[in-house]
């Protein structure tokens, strides 16, 4: 940006790149850094019914962690809740990466004209016209026990009596969370679908690969950046996510978003601070195992 | 509001809505003007019936801040200056008294304070003691000083709350489906309701039906249900586990709103429920009982409290919108919504006979009982589940608590949520 004649650079660093940056920095720093370091402080910090005791003090990790070694009574509670907040993030990782996928394969290679495809992506989007927990809440007299699914299926005679998992179980999250957020693996897919170079398609097809070599060996390679992306958005979504786990799973499910939610509603802040440290630092090793496979940066 | 009227759309405006507030209020406050009053509680109490009437009879604007009842207390530990007057339920007390944010209410500028229900002033019903499991308002009704930070042991002069609504819960079923009577809290851990029942998820609520229903089973005798010992709340739990192991529940409920749908679904066919939430499924034609069960009521009261920082006019028209509050219309009010108001004598006055006898007496509707909307809530014949005033609050055996194990209780709930 500072495209100053030569003449007229100040000597030393130049100013107007760092002015430029200033504003953004101070918002980062005063609604993003302070936040998150004050977090970090507050979860070393003891506390009472009614206060908050500045100290410094690993009671709240040492009560988050309580009984975690000794795993001949189960695992504790808090690697049970980690186990089963990462166990539906996979499940809805590896069905939005899927559905993603297939829907921007289908967008960017399938269909042919731009209008076309342009349409078929906005129709993509409708959903997020309302409010997502409006499209997750819808679910429930679907999926109820005198929903209509199960209505229909007794009334097929397809099954015997209403099915009770389709609801408040795994499926009903999973399902929820999966419609909530295929969009967001989606759009970056898309994204870098639209980016390759058609040619090289071309050639794969003159160099004799089939259909399924030009997908494994072109395709998916050069869309890693967009999958990569849409999966950071998703992983980092459930991972934190209480209420539609909630809404969805009866609230039987555990999630460490919802034990959050709990601690600060006792006000146990200082504990669900610990939480959120914990929580931050293992999305953060996701996120870091993540980019360390590929170079975002390098690939956009 | 009574600057001169000077040139200017805007000013215009502004004189015209003085004069219009002028004229509405009430002497007292006319002299001074117009006083807002920024109150905080959960919407329970908050209706905007209340909010005009207030500012018809006293000239006194009411602000509402609906918030969780987990807001409530931690906008009265947190930010007591962001408030005026504190809707708040007397279990909250424990949490909020010892930061010193709430000040003592001088009975003595309470005119009806002697009229105030005995389940407060001397914890009992018709002159027999009620249970006092948990914190019942009769431990936290009283301060020994204006600004003191714990509780008095017998009456003093010096008010925590002045009671706004008190009520009973119990179990609310779907008679329809259950198909048999349904007498006892251990109902709530039958098999035989396998993945049909559900609790809240409010951990100290849940966890005081379910020492109900631990009771009632006969598996433990708790001391008192509303503060456990660490071993009792490890059997509770426990109990409960084993439950939800064994699929009892189909889900937990933590709003008014998933209570009513889960029962008119047919999700759930029993499980613990707030009053008006049993009213909200009736209201749709479907049938659901509020049980009254052999062991008795979880109860649970809400109060107005006062912040420290308060003074002067907003403090005298925080103690005029109290008074006004028992003066009966609110009372009346409040009752027709099937809540007890804390001054009954001038409630009743309020209502017609034929509303006071179906709400407080038990009696048979005389004609359809209506909404404060005008939609008919009970039909003529109909009679209120658990009877008068006295079977039901009489029949109290414990009251919302904090334990003094809470911290303990609640991490043992998230693991209980995580089994």
């Amino acid at each position: 940006m500072s495209s100053s004649p030569p003449d007229r650079r100040p000597i030393g660093r130049p100013v107007a790149p760092l002015l430029q940056a200033a504003p953004l920095a101070l918002v980062l720093l005063l609604f993003f850094v302070f936040p998150l370091l004050a977090t970090a402080v507050v979860s070393l910090w003891n506390y009472t019914e009614y206060s908050l005791v500045p100290d410094v003090t690993q009671r709240n990790y040492v009560e988050m962690f309580e009984g975690c070694s000794n795993l001949s009574d189960g695992l504790c509670t808090t690697f049970r809740t980690y186990l089963s907040t990462l166990r539906l993030c996979a499940m809805v990782w590896a069905f939005t990466t899927l559905f993603g996928f297939a829907i921007s394969y289908f967008l960017a290679f399938h269909v042919r004209s731009d209008t076309m495809r342009m349409a078929l992506f906005l129709v993509c989007t409708a959903p997020f016209l309302t409010s997502n927990v409006i499209r997750m809440i819808s679910w429930l007299p679907l999926l109820g026990r005198e929903g209509v699914v199960n209505q229909f299926l007794v009334g097929t005679g397809l099954v015997d009596q209403p099915q009770d998992w389709l609801l408040f179980s795994d499926f009903s999250v999973v399902l929820a969370f999966v419609h909530l957020y295929t969009l967001f693996v989606t759009v970056p897919v898309f994204n870098s679908m639209m980016r390759i170079d058609r040619r090289l398609l071309e050639a794969a097809q003159d160099a004799g690969a089939s259909g399924w070599q030009t997908l494994w060996h072109v395709v998916i390679p050069l869309t890693k950046p967009g999958l990569v992306i849409g999966s950071i958005f998703v992983i980092v979504l459930v991972m934190g996510d209480f209420v539609t786990i909630g809404v969805m799973g009866g609230q039987q499910i555990a999630s460490i978003g919802k034990v959050i939610q709990v601690q600060m509603s006792y006000l146990q802040f200082p504990a669900a601070a610990a939480q959120a440290v914990v929580l931050l630092g293992l999305v953060l090793l996701v996120i870091a195992v993540m980019t360390r496979l590929i170079d975002i940066r390098r690939e956009l | 509001m009574d600057k001169p009227i000077r040139a200017g759309r805007r000013q215009l405006l502004q004189g015209a809505a003085g004069l219009a507030a002028a004229g509405l209020a009430a002497p007292a406050v006319h002299a001074q003007g117009a006083v807002t009053l920024r109150y905080v509680g959960t919407a329970v109490n908050q209706h905007a019936g209340i909010k005009e009437k207030v500012k018809e009879d006293l000239g006194i604007t009411l602000e509402y801040i609906p918030v969780t009842s987990d807001d409530v207390v931690r906008r009265a530990v947190t930010q007591p200056n962001s408030l005026d007057i504190l809707d708040a339920e007397y279990w909250m007390l424990k949490k909020i008294i010892p930061s010193g944010n709430l000040m003592g209410m001088d009975a003595n500028r309470i005119k009806l304070v002697g009229e105030i229900s005995t389940v407060f002033t001397k914890g009992e019903v018709a002159g027999r003691k009620i249970g006092d499991q948990g914190t019942a308002p009769i431990k936290v009704s009283y301060l020994p000083a204006r600004d003191g930070k714990t509780f008095a042991t017998g009456q003093t002069q010096w008010l925590t709350l002045i009671p706004t609504t008190y009520n009973a819960d119990t179990l609310g079923i779907r008679p329809d489906r259950v198909g048999r009577p349904i007498s006892s809290w251990s109902e709530l851990l039958n098999p035989e309701f396998k993945g049909k029942a559900s609790i809240l998820n409010i951990p100290s609520i849940g966890i005081m039906d379910a020492a109900m229903a631990v009771e009632a089973m006969g598996r433990h005798k708790y001391a008192d249900k509303g503060n456990m010992t660490r071993a009792e709340i490890d059997l509770t739990m426990r109990v409960l586990t084993e439950a939800k192991r064994a699929g009892q529940f189909r889900a937990f409920w933590k709003d008014f709103n998933e209570s009513v749908n889960l029962m008119a679904s047919g999700e759930t066919v029993i499980q613990s429920m707030w009053s008006p939430a049993v009213t909200a499924v009736r209201s749709r034609g479907i049938p659901c009982t509020y049980q009254p069960l052999k062991e008795g009521y979880r109860a649970w009261a809400a109060g107005f409290g006062l912040p420290k920082t308060l003074s002067g006019r907003k403090l005298d028209a925080s103690y005029d919108f109290i008074n006004w509050f028992l003066s009966g219309w609110a009372g009346a009010f409040l009752n027709r919504q099937g809540y007890y108001s804390a001054v009954l004598s001038t409630a009743q006055k309020s209502m017609e006979a034929y509303e006071w006898d179906f709400w407080m007496m038990g009696k048979p509707a005389a004609q359809d009982i209506k909404a404060p909307d005008g939609t008919v809530m009970e039909k003529a014949g109909s009679v209120r589940d658990g009877g008068s005033f006295e079977d039901r609050m009489g029949a109290v055996a414990c009251w919302n608590a904090v334990m003094d194990e809470n911290d303990y209780m609640v991490r043992k709930w998230n693991e209980f949520i995580a089994a």
